[in-house]
């Protein structure tokens, strides 16, 4: 057996056809035993655990860790019920279950205040966990002079703790290598993203999002020989472009909606852009390898970032950077989700739709939650939006 | 034999304290003086006395919310903002408080005016989610400043004196930049010694706080932590950094120390048979029968976690510096919020320490749907508390604002089922001794 960071986590013919891939992928991302981690432990790896929105895994990457992306899965909740009141979102329940289960058990764990109710995982894990949990204050005054200083001493602080676990040091060159390796990531994910803009009747929602979320399970250095692999095929897939409207969708930067959801989406719109697991994707540049690779990686955060409802910046406006995307992507209409019980998804909702109608943009809203198991409602309704929107 | 000046002296609080607040909504509601500005803060780290270094008018507006609640037309104002796309499942304050702005700030208790600057701090997502309505429907600044809190349980992050330093240091930093916004919207210079006259009446309000939840440890306790607490939360937040409130507080200890020495029980016509500690925060659309039905079994609270997280850090032993305002302020803001998102988040300890202190016999928790950030670790929080003391937990669900989720029936029912429970282990227990 090698070292956990040479041996590949996933078990995938890449000679096989890019259905068969995406298939198998599939089955990884929506498997509630977490095939990739079990093995990646197998190894004697360690494992580093952070609840959505954004983490900066690299600093996990940087000290041998798996960055694993805790996003909820569609499991039974057994145990975590008991712990939570009536008005809590799905994903804050199915990631404790999974912890309480054994199937997700992080050696360290990291949530941040993203929202109310997530700030609260620290206190919930660290009282039923054996594994320790922190919160990591990632900085709301993003126009302050200061937030860059603040968060690279904050970065290094976690990055103290990260070594705690791992028993040893992490130096400024593992983590210049590290930045490295997600720099990669990034440009490939941008590719990903461009494609799906560009031709999107060769990547639908669902498949493109197998293929982002597939990271939040492997080594980066999978994912980016999986992605670096797949993209020219993908190009050459023999699907003929189709009348469908070209489409946002907004609402899935934390609670991750059904995969079969995104599919039945994909029956009536091309979805252009979106905001899916928008952790992944949120430093929208390559971070510079040169100089304090930790004070690099803060500014990135930033200065170089997406948006998503759980980050106030003055300079970055929700509804107008929502626009600029479905600008950006030549969409025709955005569907505005918000997960049940996520307060800011719902409240982000209203202000999308009152600059949504100002701009003259045609909008869906709807709600979803990981646990739902029919579409056929949904269905009807985005279609009749579609026909509405189609036959004006 | 009690006096005269004695009985005046009970009860005055919660008197002197409803006139304050009449006042302080008169004053909303007048006509601004010329160059006057508004400033909309939260109590948890409010920063109010900056703002009232520049003389301005301060709104605390979960409090204006809270109030609507209080005056049985919440429901006019969540339906307001329900239509116009809120969603049933998100703060009641929030809400009430965009219908507020719809309605040209048509209050029942006055008039609320508009913001010229916002001031939140991190301790609750939901500031960061409201002041952007703030931001669009007044195109007014919102200044965040990030107050860095605990990072999980005690004793589970490595904590350093150096990393409180950084922390306190990027408060200050940013309470730095703050002042400058202010000048420039308010078009005056900081006066720092107005700040120190400011801190000065905190302190002194902070220390007569302090006490006077010293002085609930009393049998029978001295005030009822939900009821009359809220009350005197309110003008602690409110009138922050005045000599009114700074007066107000000192008389009130002067009540306390009076009940507590001719042990006079906050319920009027029975005796206290239960002492406990209430989680959460109160049901304001039902406020004064949510209270009724504890105090009718003789139920008091005696502390409640809604006096340590919205009291702006008045519980912590701490007074500003008044050499050092600044500084100090940015300490007081580090530790006040910090220890006020403890409360809610990481509160095993001060619970079963104040389980302890005040001798009590039951712990109740009331979740709303409305604040996630007081609510979402209450269940598993009773779960550890009932491991480690011998305690009664009663977890009761409703909300502060929507009436639409408040069930009086079944909220008695429960209610009655647990002080039957709290009767018959204080009959075993009599009968064991």
């Amino acid at each position: 057996m090698g070292s956990p960071g040479t041996v590949p986590l996933l078990d995938l013919d890449l000679q096989g056809s890019v259905d068969a891939i995406l298939a198998d992928l599939r089955e990884v991302v929506e498997d509630p035993t977490f095939p990739t981690v079990a093995r990646w432990r197998e190894g004697g790896g360690r494992v580093l655990g952070h609840f959505q929105v954004y983490f900066p895994e690299e600093l996990a990457h940087a000290a041998g860790m798996l960055p694993v992306k805790v996003r909820g899965a569609a499991v039974e909740r057994r145990s975590a019920d008991s712990h939570f009141g009536s008005y809590i979102c799905s994903i804050l329940r199915s990631s404790l279950e999974l912890a309480l289960s054994g199937a997700l058990r992080p050696d360290l764990f990291v949530t941040h205040p993203i929202c109310d109710a997530a700030r609260n995982l620290a206190a919930i894990y660290g009282r039923n966990v054996s594994a320790p949990a922190q919160i990591l204050y990632l900085p709301q005054n993003a126009n302050s002079a200061h937030a860059a200083d603040y968060l690279s001493q904050e970065y290094r602080r976690v990055l103290g703790d990260i070594e705690g676990v791992v028993g040893r040091r992490v130096d400024d060159a593992s983590l210049r290598r590290s930045l490295e390796v997600f720099n990669e990531n990034r440009r490939l994910l941008r590719e990903l993203y461009a494609l799906k803009r560009e031709m999107p009747w060769l990547l639908p929602v669902h498949e493109a999002y197998v293929l982002l979320a597939i990271g939040g399970l492997i080594q980066r250095e999978e994912h980016n020989a999986l992605l670096a692999s797949l993209l020219p095929r993908l190009r050459e897939r023999a699907h003929r472009p189709q009348d469908r409207m070209r489409v946002v969708f907004e609402g899935g930067f934390c609670e991750q909606p059904p995969l079969e959801l995104l599919r039945a989406i994909a029956e009536f719109c091309y979805v252009v852009d979106d905001d899916l697991l928008i952790g992944l994707r949120w430093l929208t540049e390559d971070v510079p390898v040169a100089g304090d690779p930790v004070a690099s990686l803060a500014t990135a955060y930033l200065e170089t970032s997406s948006y998503s409802p759980v980050q106030h910046d003055l300079r970055k406006p929700k509804e107008r950077m929502l626009l600029e995307r479905i600008r950006g992507a030549k969409a025709e209409a955005a569907i505005i989700a918000a997960a049940k019980m996520c307060e800011p998804g719902l409240d982000e909702q209203v202000a999308y739709a009152q600059a949504l109608d100002e701009a003259g943009v045609p909008y869906f809203i709807t709600e979803f939650e990981e646990q739902m198991t029919g579409f056929e409602h949904l269905q009807i309704q985005l279609e009749t939006f579609v026909e509405n929107l189609l036959f004006a | 034999m009690t006096t005269p000046a004695a009985e005046e002296r009970t009860g005055r609080g919660a008197r002197d304290g409803a006139r304050l607040f009449r006042e302080w909504f008169a004053d909303l509601t007048r006509e601004a003086k010329p160059g006057e500005k508004t400033g909309y803060v939260f109590v948890m780290g409010s920063l109010v006395e900056l703002l009232r270094a520049f003389d301005m008018r301060v709104v605390f507006p979960e409090i204006t919310s809270l109030q609507t609640a209080v005056r049985k037309v919440s429901d006019e104002y969540l339906s307001l903002a329900e239509d116009h796309g809120f969603s049933p499942d998100v703060c009641g304050y929030v809400k009430a408080d965009y219908a507020l702005q719809l309605r040209r700030g048509d209050h029942p208790m006055g008039r609320i005016p508009p913001p010229d600057i916002a001031v939140l701090t991190n301790a609750c997502n939901t500031y960061l989610k409201w002041a952007e309505i703030w931001e669009r429907l007044h195109h007014v600044p919102t200044v965040t400043v990030d107050v860095p809190g605990s990072r999980g349980l005690p004793g589970s992050v490595r904590t350093s004196p150096e990393g409180h330093e950084r922390d306190r240091r990027y408060v200050e930093l940013q309470i730095r930049e703050l002042i400058v916004e202010l000048e420039r919207v308010t078009g005056r210079a900081f006066d720092i010694d107005r700040l120190r006259e400011v801190l000065g009446h905190t302190n002194a309000m902070g220390r007569a706080w302090r006490r006077m939840q010293e002085l609930n440890r009393s049998r029978p306790a001295v005030y009822d932590a939900m009821l009359e607490g809220t009350i005197y939360l309110g003008v602690a937040n409110a009138m922050r950094g005045t000599p009114e409130a700074a007066r107000y507080f000192a008389d009130l200890v002067e009540e306390m120390e009076e009940k507590a020495a001719r042990g006079i029980s906050p319920l009027v016509d029975r005796e206290e048979r239960h002492r406990l500690i209430f989680v959460g925060v109160p049901c304001y659309p039902i406020f004064r029968r949510f209270y009724q039905l504890f105090s009718e079994w003789g139920g008091v609270f005696v502390g409640s976690t809604y006096m340590w997280f919205a009291s702006g850090g008045l519980n912590d032993d701490f007074e500003y510096d008044l050499a050092h305002p600044i500084e100090s302020l940015a300490e007081g803001t580090l530790r006040g919020v910090t220890s006020a998102v403890d409360s809610m988040l990481f509160h095993d300890k001060v619970l079963l320490d104040a389980i302890d202190t005040f001798g009590a016999d039951g712990v109740v928790y009331h979740p709303v749907k409305s604040c996630r950030t007081v609510s979402t670790g209450l269940a598993d929080s009773r779960r550890a508390i009932l491991e480690q003391r011998d305690v009664l937990c009663l977890y009761v669900e409703s909300d502060m604002m929507d009436k639409r989720v408040v069930s009086e029936a079944q909220m008695k029912n429960r209610i009655d089922a647990f002080f039957e429970g709290l009767e018959s282990r204080r009959l075993r227990l009599e009968a064991a001794t």
